[in-house]
């Protein structure tokens, strides 16, 4: 009995010991956040690259580009493909080593930003006005810009060119309305095909609420302007579409995403990004398509842009290299190399004229940032913005008008702080 | 100074004694020390790996620790309970989500726990037919999915249920025409209430108006969804098979001369399954039903694999909520606050569940003390 009793003290006494150990061991490392940074490291450095990689093309392009500016910098370069960026980041950032650079996809960026994570080293960035003025903002928190955009998509609307002729419509039919848009929609839907596919997410309707003057925030996503009429006015729109059967969602065709729908020509037309070039190619050749901009909505066109931008972590010990390193990725030529390995459009506008002479089938995608809106800007949204997606796809039963006022008091609890 | 005796010296007195029985105690007394020297890097490796990080966790749940740097640095605030309050009571997106991952999990244990565990029954009792052949074939055939990596079985059970696949095709041999199951949010109740006969687009209002915890009742009611239903298909699948085990090592514990005996004695075969095997195969079941529950609550994998919480979230589950409100919103005191609920949650029902199965294995300690009463006034106790 004695004898457990000092020997439990003993356990008491070691575990005391170990956890008083364990806490210094990582306050050693966390506690000094981001004081320990250097401007400028001397000598050769050594810097870590995560990426979300499409695939191998794009890990091999960038490994290949980052290699080449190691060579003439001196330093060297670590490309690693995430297998899941988000959970990888997290973890690095969580123990004070995150990589130095890594992609921030549009989406996330204000999560990251408003956290601290990422160097404001966009404001300071040679020719950054070359970019996109759209997607700038994407990676614009609290008026400081961030990071660069690596490249972009935006939604077009893709028509399967038999279908289309096959209903009796000619190039002069390509809709540039709302009501054009329902109209050829309408003539296209059979028994066998539906006039539109479209995907169920804030990430493909959204458009029709850009294209009706609203959005889920104002411009700089300090408030919230979820319950306009414009965005009812947009959702109401797009249930009539499905309520009238002539549009539907991937899952009522059998699909996983609507390119998948507009592949196996179960829709003959649909609303996707750039991506959809090489998923045609791959899973469906023999589908003949064209692509042409989204119709414009009340308050003129619309569309939406995905981005992800080239973070920079507060934690480095290596700014002044890792800017390099972007900068050197960044470059017209390189990112003319990116757009010709795995079909990225380049972010910077003096490349346009070269991308579209090189791609001229893509010139409705590249135009489209004209007029793009980019994500919700707003650090943890993604939880609400998900419940909006959610109610999106009870359409065309739910009620448009309770969908956005619900979005609009969530995105304020969220916004609003 | 003789005559006083210190407060703090009377305070030592106590202490001192058991100490020096404890010295004058035999042979065996050095090997303390050195058991402790051996058991040291298991307790190093646990305390370490195991021990510190619950209670850093703990901490988070009740701290603003955004995951940058460490979570014991001065920028890190106390909050008291407001992440567990914003999980709970205060009403919100958070408290809806977190209610949703509750219902879909209390489903999914629900079905998940009798399911795997009759599975497991039947086929530990197939194997331990004496009559079957190639046993040691079935054996490894019903473990396989057990020792197969949970992701890659994820993976084909995607294609198994995806709307073209082969659990489609082969409903359509039977002319049932499919759902496309991992886009499917329907509850299978509201399904089934459907059939009935009630109008599910517009349910009772004695249902929708009111609720619980931000759900309305009707929503507690959906049951579980056709997606999820999926993967309640594929976790009772591989689960069964470790069970299985359990139960083929219980059943060849129990004496043949307990059957036979039964046997000589005329009793039939589901007479002494009901009477013998399933009462001496009390302790295996409460086992497997406490593995079953305390699994279940912690899906994660198959989640994270084949739906992430779509379609509808519901097959969102509160350890993949606590995992995205961690790495996506950057809220990890709320996702370590969402941890430590469930873990009260299990431990509350694996305590529920052993004072269940307890209670039948033999007379309460009240009456215990009955009999004992009983018997001391009786001078002789009936006793068979």
């Amino acid at each position: 009995m004695s004898q457990n009793h000092s020997y439990r003290k003993l356990a008491f006494a070691s575990l005391a010991a170990l956890a008083v150990t364990a806490t210094a061991a990582c306050g050693g490392e966390g506690f000094d956040s981001g004081s320990e940074v250097q401007a400028s490291a001397a000598g050769p450095v050594q810097l870590k690259v995560l990426i979300a990689s499409s695939g191998d093309a794009e890990t091999k392009a960038v490994t290949d580009a980052a290699a080449a500016w190691a060579k003439t910098s001196g330093n060297t370069v670590t490309v690693t493909p995430a297998t899941d960026i988000k959970q990888q980041l997290g973890q690095g950032l969580a123990a004070g080593t995150p990589p130095d650079v890594f992609y921030v996809d549009a989406g996330a960026f204000a999560d990251y930003a408003s956290v601290g994570a990422l160097e404001p080293y966009g404001d300071t960035f040679a020719e950054k006005d070359n970019f996109y003025p759209a997607l700038r903002q994407s990676f614009t928190y609290q008026n400081k810009l961030y990071c660069i955009p690596k490249d972009f998509s935006t939604l077009a609307l893709e028509i399967n060119t038999e279908a289309w002729s096959k209903a009796g419509l000619t190039e002069a039919d390509i809709p540039t309305t709302w009501d054009q848009l329902k109209a050829v929609a309408t003539k296209l839907t059979n028994s066998d095909q539906v006039g539109l596919a479209i995907g169920d997410t804030r990430d493909r309707v959204g458009a029709f609420m850009v294209e009706a003057g609203g959005w889920v925030t104002n411009p700089d996503a300090t408030a919230v302007t979820a319950d306009s009429p414009q965005n009812l006015e947009a959702v109401d729109y797009l249930k009539s579409l499905l309520a009238a059967g002539v549009a539907k969602y991937p899952k009522q065709l059998d699909s996983g995403w609507a390119g998948e729908a507009f592949g196996k020509q179960k829709a003959a037309m649909t609303i996707e990004g750039n991506w959809i070039r090489g998923a045609m190619k791959n899973d469906f050749p023999a589908v003949k398509y064209t692509v042409v901009p989204l119709p414009a909505g009340p308050k003129g066109p619309g569309t939406l842009s995905f981005t992800q931008c080239w973070g920079v972590a507060t934690k480095s010990a290596n700014h002044a290299a890792a800017v390099s390193l972007v900068a050197a990725l960044t470059t017209e030529k390189a990112q003319l190399g990116f757009a010709e390995s795995f079909g990225v459009m380049p972010s910077r506008q003096s490349a346009q004229a070269a991308y579209v002479a090189a791609f001229p089938d893509d010139k409705p995608f590249i135009e489209g940032v004209a007029y793009a809106q980019g994500p919700v800007n707003a650090p943890k949204i993604n939880q609400v913005l998900t419940d909006f997606d959610t109610a999106l796809q009870g359409l065309p039963k739910a009620n448009s008008k309770e969908i956005l006022t619900r979005l609009q008091t969530n995105a304020s609890a969220v916004i609003g702080k | 100074m003789s005559i006083t005796v210190t407060s703090a010296e009377r305070a030592a007195e106590p202490a001192r004694r058991p100490a020096r029985r404890g010295a004058g105690r035999g042979l065996r007394a050095p090997e303390g020390p050195a058991g402790w020297l051996f058991v040291s890097p298991m307790i190093l490796v646990i305390g370490v790996f195991l021990v510190v990080p619950i209670f850093m966790a703990l901490w988070v749940s009740f701290s603003d620790w955004n995951g940058q740097g460490s979570p014991f640095s001065a920028s890190v605030n106390w909050v008291g309970t407001k992440n567990y309050a914003n999980l709970i009571t205060n009403p919100g997106l958070t408290q809806t989500d977190f209610m949703t991952s509750i219902r879909n999990n209390l489903y999914f244990v629900l079905i998940v726990v009798p399911l795997q565990t009759v599975l497991a029954l039947i086929l530990a009792l197939i194997l331990n037919a004496k009559r079957l052949k190639a046993k040691s074939f079935f054996r490894t055939a019903y473990y396989f999915p057990s020792v197969t990596s949970s992701v890659a079985i994820s993976v084909v059970f995607l294609f198994l249920f995806s709307s073209s696949g082969a659990v489609n095709a082969g409903l359509n041999l039977v002319g049932v025409h499919g759902p496309n199951w991992f886009a499917d949010p329907r509850g299978v109740f509201h399904i089934v209430l459907g059939g009935l006969g009630v109008n599910t687009d517009s349910p009772p209002s004695a249902l929708t108006g009111h609720g619980v915890g931000g759900l309305s009742w009707w929503d507690w009611l959906s049951g579980p969804s056709v997606a999820m239903s999926a993967i309640i298909a594929l976790v009772v699948w591989t689960t069964a098979g470790t069970f299985m085990l359990f139960f083929l090592a219980a059943l060849q514990d129990i004496p043949v001369e307990v059957e036979e005996a039964a046997e000589v004695d005329g009793a039939s075969a589901w007479q002494r399954f009901r009477n013998i095997t399933l009462p001496l195969l009390r302790p295996t079941l409460f086992l497997v039903l406490t593995l079953g529950v305390i699994g279940t609550w912690q899906v994660f994998d198959q989640i994270y694999v084949m739906s992430q919480g779509a379609p509808g979230k519901t097959t969102l589950t509160p350890a993949y909520l606590s995992y995205d409100s961690s790495f996506t919103n950057f809220e990890w005191g709320q996702g370590s606050a969402i941890a430590f609920i469930l873990f009260t949650l299990i431990v509350v029902l694996t305590l529920a569940q052993r004072r269940l199965l307890r209670e039948k294995d033999g007379p309460s300690r009240r009456e215990l003390r009955r009999r004992a009463k009983a018997a001391a006034k009786a001078p002789e106790p009936a006793r068979t």
